[in-house]
């Protein structure tokens, strides 16, 4: 079972990887973005850590709405919304329980992504997050270790894609090549969810 | 305009609607406000521009929308017009929130510039916010060929 301090372990170590990566998501965001998701993940998960320690939540949905919150409220690009709401929606869906089991989170995650796509307007195959998140999600049944690998997999998966959604949209087929930098983010908190489950 | 009342609707001496206008660019939605309140013949109406990040880059900003939004509220709901990208899902994130944003606020499906004046000369006769919106949503309506 999952508590909240292993949620708050899990949103910790996104920061630390998502600060380490930082420069490798703006590089893939030059060519077909505006060259700054890199920066924005990293200030938006830096707020949601500073928010979780000034108040630790007590519960793991208390944790993802809070994380949520922060990344809406913190991040000055389309991430932060997104993010934003498949952290706050996967927190809704885990109520109030102390604990839950990766099953729980599991279709939790999955009622994130689900109000993601709808967001964003946007299904697999468009080049965007959810052509990692949708792999990484189904995947979990098997193990986070498992998700991880689906969810980079996914991520790889963009690169011979036309991008559909954002700003990488107006480029076309010259979007084509290119790895989409919200599936690699996507990705690294699927990574930094199989490294604290370790 | 009587502040607070909670039922203004058209007509009736109500409140009038507010409109937020959200761009990436603090400049471009001080002066698209400006230039909508200038086309409403000076109209009084609630406006407020919320663009760009609170450090002056571009990009979106909750805590701006939100600040904009809670500043035009007067109780009769606010019409919020946005540009692109990150605009736009951040006020449908805010919306889908539920308590972020004052009861009756609505993300408006117009032409940024065209959509604000329609907005802004509607809300300045009186109307309620479905005329403000279904006026801001015609300007899709209006081609320039």
């Amino acid at each position: 079972m999952l508590d909240a301090a292993f949620f708050v372990r899990w949103m910790t170590a996104a920061a630390a990887v998502l600060d380490r990566e930082a420069d490798r998501l703006t590089e893939l965001d030059s060519p077909i973005g505006d060259a700054d998701h890199g920066r924005n993940m990293q200030r938006g998960f830096a707020a949601v850590v500073t928010a979780l320690e000034a108040e630790p939540p007590a519960t793991p949905g208390a944790v993802l709405i809070a994380a949520g919150r922060q990344l809406i409220s913190s991040v000055g690009g389309a991430s932060g919304p997104l993010y934003g709401t498949l952290l706050r929606r996967a927190g809704k869906a885990l109520g109030e329980a102390p604990q839950v089991a990766a099953e729980e989170l599991r279709s939790g995650l999955a009622a994130g992504v689900d109000a993601v796509g709808q967001l964003g307007g946007s299904a697999p195959g468009d080049a965007t997050m959810l052509d990692a998140l949708v792999p990484g999600v189904t995947e979990m049944s098997t193990s986070f270790a498992a998700a991880a690998e689906a969810a980079e997999q996914g991520a790889q998966a963009t690169v011979p894609m036309q991008a559909r959604k954002g700003r990488a949209s107006y480029l076309g087929e010259r979007s084509i090549g290119h790895q989409d930098p919200g599936a690699t983010s996507s990705a690294l908190l699927f990574a930094a969810l199989a490294e604290v489950a370790q | 305009m009587s502040a607070g009342t909670a039922d203004g609707t058209a007509g009736g001496g109500g409140a009038q609607v507010g409109v937020v206008l959200v761009s990436h660019s603090g400049p471009v939605a001080e002066s698209v406000a400006t230039m909508a309140i200038g086309l409403a013949g000076g109209a009084t109406t609630p406006v407020a521009a919320a663009g760009g990040t609170p450090d002056g880059g571009l990009g979106t900003s909750a805590e701006l929308i939100t600040k904009a939004a809670r500043t035009v509220d007067r109780g009769a709901g606010v019409a919020i017009l946005v540009d692109l990208g990150s605009a736009v899902l951040t006020v449908k994130a805010l919306i889908a929130e539920g308590d972020e944003l004052p009861a009756g606020s609505r993300l408006v499906d117009a032409p940024f510039v065209e959509g604000a004046v329609a907005a802004v000369v509607t809300a300045a006769a009186g109307a309620d916010l479905a005329a403000v919106t279904a006026a801001a949503e015609e300007a899709y309506g209006y081609r320039k060929e």
